[in-house]
């Protein structure tokens, strides 16, 4: 990457760049968007099927017109595109075949129709006929004034629909059942839903061809979902992603020119993806990853801590060195843990190490008294409260310990009205 | 023993109604009448969901009609709630209790219009008299299976119906919840709205109702609690007595014939 490229690109100074620029982002908006929608129906598949039958709507429209006019294209796509789901939903509706393969038959007699008219095209010598096949592929690079002036109606047409039909749209989505109990015209409603996602698609195939389409509308809504629990934020998060894709996907065919912009937008939308997977916080992998480890480590201090602590009280002096031999005999460790345990023990100031043995830090006193207390607390809770036998309370106490907050301890301390010993005798402990 | 009445709020009409031609519900007539709180009980797949789905308008009839006030549902829709029942959606949607309770305000605040001030307040009021205001903002698929279907009834009581229909809204609710949802129900029906439930647990039919539905494929009886909540009917009802009318459907969806052709 060289920076005279980036400011050249970023300065939008080249007509080609900004058509460029500005339809991939116009495009990967409006799928976005839409695709939210389709990816909450349940409908994933759905972009697939319009992607692949828009392709015979485009031979016919330029066999009948002759020209390559994007906006006669764009009307005969369209038209096949909405016909393909016209027919999908007829066939659920009026046979037993299941929607999944009413999806596959659709998809395929509509391409296989495309493919044949579209060869039929490439045979009849027609001179103008050349590009027409960047249906099947995309050609981002290649965006020309007129394209981009389809694009931007196109966009804001999608835009605008779903400003207004924001409402009914979630409701479809979530209960369709319910929106026509109310007297919703859900007919209708899906039907101007199932337009907006075929314009979407007759747009976003221009750039990255029929078989990247399904991705554009299905990645930025699946990326958008791990990271919001709201609708809203989660249509404005998709075209973020979208926009951003866009955006560096015609840098990178700008800066490199044999890449291609389409495939480009698709692999930086699948990598937001994959990096929403592991990292979005409370539904991401890694980050669940990382909370179960902190709260593994903060048990095993504690535990060790508590290990101090009750040889302390047994030999009456909290301030003496411990081997670790003492250590493991009041509590078994993992001798990997223990180490580990240990260590941070002493990086944080709790304990201090001795040649080969160890000793409580004021802190370390402390906090491990805090533990055998709430220990001891909660064991004469469960007796007294929940009238469960002592014998049985050790075992739940070893987790409660590590969760009480100091709100619950004080409660704790008032309700059983400060004892000295818990049901097994042990005196509990106060700062 | 089915008994009709006068001037009744729900009528239903000779009613059939089929899936892929195989009738699961035969010729049902039966009326209801204002302010009722009517159970509707049967064995599992005796048609009970499917009774209320038809009465919404949400399954195609085969034959007969359904008059809601002596109209056609379309022409009172307004005053019609429907709460389905709580498996029939993907609680992993993105939305918080509040958007879901709102939904039942869609149809009142009209096409094309955000929710005003008098929406939130109505969906506020039904949060709290479900017990659920302190979840508002709860991710739906946070909540366990007896607070969605307070949900859902929450949203249900938003529209301000004069009747409603609930398909199982007791299901998978703890016994406090189930009080302080019946006590919601009959508090409709003292204020004169008339309350339709699917319910399966038939210890509690005879306190819970005072109009009772017995149903398994065809209508064994409807009318007041303490005429017709008798061991014979319920036998009649659960017993496997119906074999040959389940049978008979089934022949009927392999012929293909047309189940009673539409008047
Ligand atoms: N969409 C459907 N397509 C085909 N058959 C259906 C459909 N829905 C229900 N059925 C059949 O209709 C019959 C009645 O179903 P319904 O759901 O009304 O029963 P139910 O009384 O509500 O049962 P449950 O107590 O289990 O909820 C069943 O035999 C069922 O298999
Ligand atoms: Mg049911």
């Amino acid at each position: 990457m060289n920076l005279e490229t980036f400011i050249e690109f970023f300065s939008l100074q080249n007509p080609n760049v900004r058509y460029v620029v500005l339809g991939s982002v116009l495009l990967s908006i409006s799928s976005a968007i839409v695709g939210c929608f389709t990816f909450l129906k349940k409908k994933a598949l759905l972009g697939d099927v319009v992607s692949h039958a828009v392709l015979p709507g485009i031979c016919i429209s330029f066999m009948v017109s002759g020209t390559k006019d994007p906006f006669i294209l764009i009307i005969g796509a369209f038209l096949s595109g909405w016909l393909s789901i016209i027919v999908l939903d007829y066939i659920v509706a009026n046979s037993k075949i299941k929607e999944d393969t009413a999806t596959g038959l659709s998809l395929s007699v509509f391409f296989g129709i495309g493919i044949l008219l579209l060869t039929v095209i490439q045979h009849s010598g027609n001179a103008a006929q050349t590009g027409l096949d960047s249906f099947l592929f995309g050609k981002a690079a290649a965006l020309v004034g007129k394209d981009l002036l389809a694009f931007s109606i196109i966009a804001t047409v999608i835009l605008i629909v779903v400003f207004f039909f924001y409402k009914e749209f979630k409701l479809v989505c979530f209960d369709q059942e319910y929106a026509k109990s109310i007297g919703l015209p859900v007919k209708k409603i899906e039907l101007l839903l199932t337009s907006i996602t075929v314009l979407a698609v007759v747009t976003g195939i221009q750039a990255v061809g029929v078989v990247l389409m399904a991705a554009m509308l299905i990645t930025p809504a699946a990326a958008g979902k791990f990271w919001t629990n709201r609708l809203s934020i989660m249509l404005l998060l998709a075209s973020v992603f979208g926009a951003f894709s866009g955006i560096a996907g015609a840098y990178i065919s700008y800066a490199a020119p044999s890449m291609p912009t389409g495939p480009w937008i698709v692999m930086i939308l699948s990598f937001i993806a994959i990096l929403s997977f592991f990292f979005a916080p409370e539904k991401g992998i890694l980050i669940k990853l990382f909370k179960q480890r902190k709260i593994r480590n903060q048990l095993l201090e504690e535990n060790l801590l508590k290990s101090f602590y009750k040889i302390g009280e047994m030999n009456e002096d909290f301030t003496a060195s411990r081997s670790n031999e003492e250590l493991i005999e009041i509590r078994r460790f993992s001798s990997a843990q223990f180490k580990a345990g240990l260590s941070r023990l002493s990086s944080q100031g709790f304990i201090k190490k001795e040649n080969s043995t160890w000793s409580l830090t004021q802190e370390g006193f402390q906090k491990g008294m805090r533990v055998v207390k709430l220990h001891r607390l909660w064991e004469l809770y469960l007796t007294k409260y929940l009238r469960i036998a002592p014998d049985h309370v050790h075992e739940d106490a070893d987790t409660i310990e590590h969760v009480i907050t100091p709100e619950i301890e004080e409660r704790l301390e008032k309700l059983l009205e400060y004892p000295e010993a818990d049901p097994h005798s042990s005196n509990i402990p106060y700062q | 023993m089915i008994q009709q009445v006068e001037n009744p709020v729900l009528e239903v009409h000779d009613l059939t109604v089929s899936y892929d031609k195989k009738p699961v519900l035969w010729g049902i007539d039966l009326s209801v009448p204002k302010g009722a709180i009517a159970g509707i009980v049967g064995p599992n797949g005796a048609g009970k969901s499917t009774l209320i789905k038809s009465i919404m308008g949400l399954t195609a009839l085969s034959s007969g009609y359904v008059k809601i006030f002596d109209q056609e549902l379309n022409e009172v829709r307004q005053r019609v709630s429907y709460v389905p029942q709580r498996e029939s959606v993907d609680w992993d949607f993105p939305a918080s209790v509040f958007d879901v309770v709102l939904m039942g305000r869609y149809s009142k605040i009209g096409l094309f219009k955000r929710p005003r001030k008098a929406d939130t307040e109505a969906a506020l009021f039904a949060l709290k008299q479900v017990g659920m205001d302190k979840f508002k903002d709860r991710q739906i698929s946070q909540l366990s299976g007896g607070q969605q279907q307070r949900v859902f009834l929450a949203r249900a009581l938003t529209q301000q119906a004069d009747i409603y229909f609930m398909d199982e809204p007791f299901a998978g609710v703890d016994a406090a919840t189930e009080k302080a949802i019946i006590q919601i129900l009959k508090k409709l029906s003292e204020d004169g709205k008339t309350v339709i439930v699917v319910h399966h647990d038939l210890q509690s039919v005879s306190t819970y109702f005072d109009w009772v539905i017995m149903l398994n494929l065809r209508l064994v009886a409807s009318g007041p609690t303490d005429q017709i909540f008798t061991s014979e009917l319920l036998e009649e009802t659960y017993g496997g007595k119906l074999t040959l009318l389940s049978e008979v459907g089934e022949l009927m969806k392999k012929g293909q014939y047309p189940s009673r052709d539409k008047q």
